[in-house]
């Protein structure tokens, strides 16, 4: 088995906001808008400060996975988590648990979170977003 | 598609499940006024109604980023249509929404939070007054929720004060700007709008969806479709203009400036430019924000840095236009029209037009307070307080747009609008000026005159130009009905709409769009008609200055109009 890889910013200074990340992950769902979007473009209090990104950054020893009631959070090999929606109640502890606010609700009461596909990447038109090898 | 309906009278909202065949964006908008409005009404009463509509392609495509407001204009008492970018089209699709009516008037301040398909009144007395429009949104932004899920569109102390051509602002950096959007939401007691969007919708045709995003994407970044926008950005356009002696200057008395390369698209890059953002869906990040650093006035070593956004249309409204030819006036100029929330172009406009009559003694300077001279800056930021304050009649006036002003102290000669808008900041010929005669938005974007004008050696018939203006606008109602980005026009051509359309579930073939093009313009036309539109005036001005097709001759221009009124309005 190869390295895996991870979902990380390359330079977040570089951030325009376009949010064409949001889009793309739900775009993957075959969803047009932001519902089943795990990565969130924001402003930094204004976008007189710039923008920046939100999602997972693959903890390896993921809060969100222990306050799980139905494992539907698995740790991810490489960092991060494994989703199982079909086992998913939408008990929303784990959107309590991330300190850094990673993990959306979706309006039919699941969750949705980056689980480091990378198809982001290949629409982030200014090099903020990019795939890297990590040990597992 | 799903519309809801707010009525400020009795704070109440509806949501209406409909079928409908007007698209979205502006054929969508013109319906809803049609059915929602009484033409006749006056735009600052509680009858006047703002719509707000998004397309089919929102969220779904890059560039369609847009949302259009409708709604009864202050300035022109005529029909008013302006776009504007930011993360308002994301919010209003993703909340579920093709469009967003409000009604009626709140007796208090207060703003409205929408988030999906609940409305939130909330009270805003405590920060009703607030001249500055970036203070309130960053009020409006700590109390609520919903951060890169929604939009924030807010008035500034101009449309409180019910200025003519005051704006609406979203995300700080980006407007409904011209026709009084903001008196409209001050008339109503309305300081900001907030819409919270989680959602979307499900595609019909996930592959094929991907790989028409694909294609666009592609088409936007990898072409040369929109590189304009990509580098310089707008103010690209001062040089060529300044050379090609289109670029209005000191009220359009002359069309070169001896500044221009000083306040250059290229200058403002190489000295000014802090950052770019984007519009929410589009790569291209064509917000160039400049970085001022302004020492206090009192203290060493004490600055403050601003982040300013600049255009094209400025840099020729508060720079050329008033003689102002240092970068760090026009940012600051930029800075104190944002803040309170004013159109920047009308602003500019008022101000040219108030120097000259000045100068000329129709007005004095009891009228002005401050004495109007062109690259004056420091005494046209304080008139620019005034016309928000409103401290006598003469500003009282001029908060109504530069018509009113010369109905009232005569120089409607040298009074630079067009249907009662002031004008946009091109001089390029008849094609540029017959577009904003006819124009049916009354914004510069309107039409493909000044391109036009760039292209023609020597003029055919007016009747044919008229006829390619028009064959153009109805492509652009197709446009911002979708609602995608003019400057995406390039990648938005009728086979890629029609390819687009697929996906979604639509088969729309591209005559099928050129129709309903024209359906969109002729419908639009027949309520503007009802509105009271009637033949606007030729402003002597802009005969009398030579462009680059020498000096502009009345007969042309008074027979374009003349055949357009007769084919088209009738």
């Amino acid at each position: 088995m190869g390295m895996p890889k991870r979902l990380v910013t390359v330079d977040l200074e570089k951030c325009v906001g376009c949010g064409l990340c949001t889009l793309a992950c739900s775009r993957r769902f075959g969803f047009a808008g932001n519902d089943y979007s795990g990565i969130l473009s924001v402003s930094l209090s204004g976008f007189e400060r710039g923008a920046t990104v939100i999602f997972c950054r693959g903890c390896e020893d993921p809060p969100c996975v222990q306050v799980c009631p139905t494992n539907a959070l698995k740790k991810r090999r490489g960092g991060g988590v494994i989703y199982r929606e079909s086992i998913c109640i939408g008990c929303k502890n784990c959107i309590q648990a991330c300190t850094i606010g990673a993990i959306f609700e979706r309006s039919d009461g699941k969750i949705s979170v980056c689980v480091h596909c990378g198809y982001c990447v290949n629409f982030c038109p200014h090099g903020v977003l990019a795939m890297k090898e990590v040990k597992a | 598609m799903k519309i809801l309906k707010i009525d400020l009278n009795d704070y109440s909202y509806e949501i209406e499940e409909r079928d409908e065949n007007w698209v979205g964006g502006t054929g969508l908008a013109v319906k809803l006024l049609r059915e929602e409005l009484d033409p006749k009404v006056d735009p600052l009463s509680e009858g006047n109604v703002i719509v707000l509509a998004v397309g089919p392609f929102t969220p779904a495509y890059p560039m369609a980023s847009k949302t259009v407001a409708m709604f009864k204009s202050p300035l022109t008492g005529n029909l008013g249509e302006s776009h504007a970018g930011g993360r308002t089209a994301f919010a209003i699709a993703n909340a579920g929404y093709r469009a967003i009516v409000i009604k009626g008037k709140s007796h208090k301040p207060i703003y409205v939070v929408i988030e999906n398909e609940k409305v939130h009144f909330r009270d805003a007395r405590v920060i009703w007054g607030i001249a500055d429009s970036l203070v309130i949104a960053r009020i409006i932004a700590e109390r609520e929720k919903g951060r890169g899920m929604r939009t924030v569109m807010r008035i500034g102390g101009a449309g409180e004060r019910l200025v003519r051509y005051a704006c609406v602002t979203t995300e700080t950096y980006r407007h409904f700007g011209r026709l009084g959007l903001g008196a409209v939401f001050g008339s109503k007691n309305l300081l900001a709008l907030v819409v919270i969007g989680r959602g979307g919708f499900k595609v019909k045709d996930p592959k094929l969806y991907k790989d028409v995003y694909k294609e666009i994407y592609d088409l936007a970044l990898r072409s040369d479709a929109m590189k304009k926008y990509h580098l310089i950005g707008t103010p690209v356009n001062v040089k060529p203009l300044n050379t090609m002696r289109a670029l209005p200057t000191r009220n359009l008395t002359s069309t070169t400036f001896e500044d221009a390369d000083n306040v250059s698209g290229e200058a403002f890059a190489e000295h000014s430019l802090g950052r770019r953002i984007a519009c929410s869906h589009c790569p291209i990040a064509c917000i160039h924000l400049a970085t001022l650093r302004l020492p206090y006035e009192e203290e060493p070593y004490f600055y403050r840095t601003i982040m300013i956004s600049y255009d094209y249309e400025l840099i020729y409204s508060l720079g050329s236009m008033l003689g102002v030819g240092s970068r760090e006036g026009i940012l600051r100029l930029i800075h104190k029209v944002e803040s309170l929330g004013l159109d920047a172009m009308s602003t500019g406009v008022c101000l040219a037009w108030a120097t000259e009559a000045l100068k000329r003694g129709l007005i004095n300077e009891s009228n002005t307070i401050v004495k109007l001279e062109f690259g004056d800056v420091d005494n046209y930021i304080r008139a620019i307080e005034y016309i928000y304050e409103q401290p006598n009649e003469f500003y009282k006036i001029l908060a109504q747009g530069v018509e009113k002003a010369s109905d009232v102290y005569g120089g409607k000669e040298f009074a630079l609008s067009f249907g009662g808008n002031e004008m946009p900041g091109y001089h390029a010929g008849y094609a540029t000026h017959i577009g904003y005669l006819i124009g049916l938005r009354h914004s510069h974007l309107d039409n493909a005159g000044y391109s036009l004008d760039q292209k023609i050696d020597s003029y055919p018939e007016p009747e044919e130009i008229v006829d390619e203006l028009v064959r153009e606008e109805c492509w652009r109602q197709v446009l911002s009905s979708l609602v995608v980005c003019f400057f995406a026009r390039g990648v938005y051509k009728p086979e890629i709409v029609s390819k687009a359309f697929k996906p979604l579930g639509y088969d729309v073939s591209e005559d099928e769009l050129i129709d309903t093009g024209e359906r969109i313009y002729k419908e639009k036309l027949k309520l503007k008609v009802d509105m009271g539109f009637k033949k606007p005036r030729i402003p002597e001005r802009i005969l009398e200055t030579e462009c680059m097709h020498g000096k502009l001759d009345r007969d042309y221009i008074e027979r374009a109009l003349e055949y357009w009124w007769k084919k088209y309005c009738k």
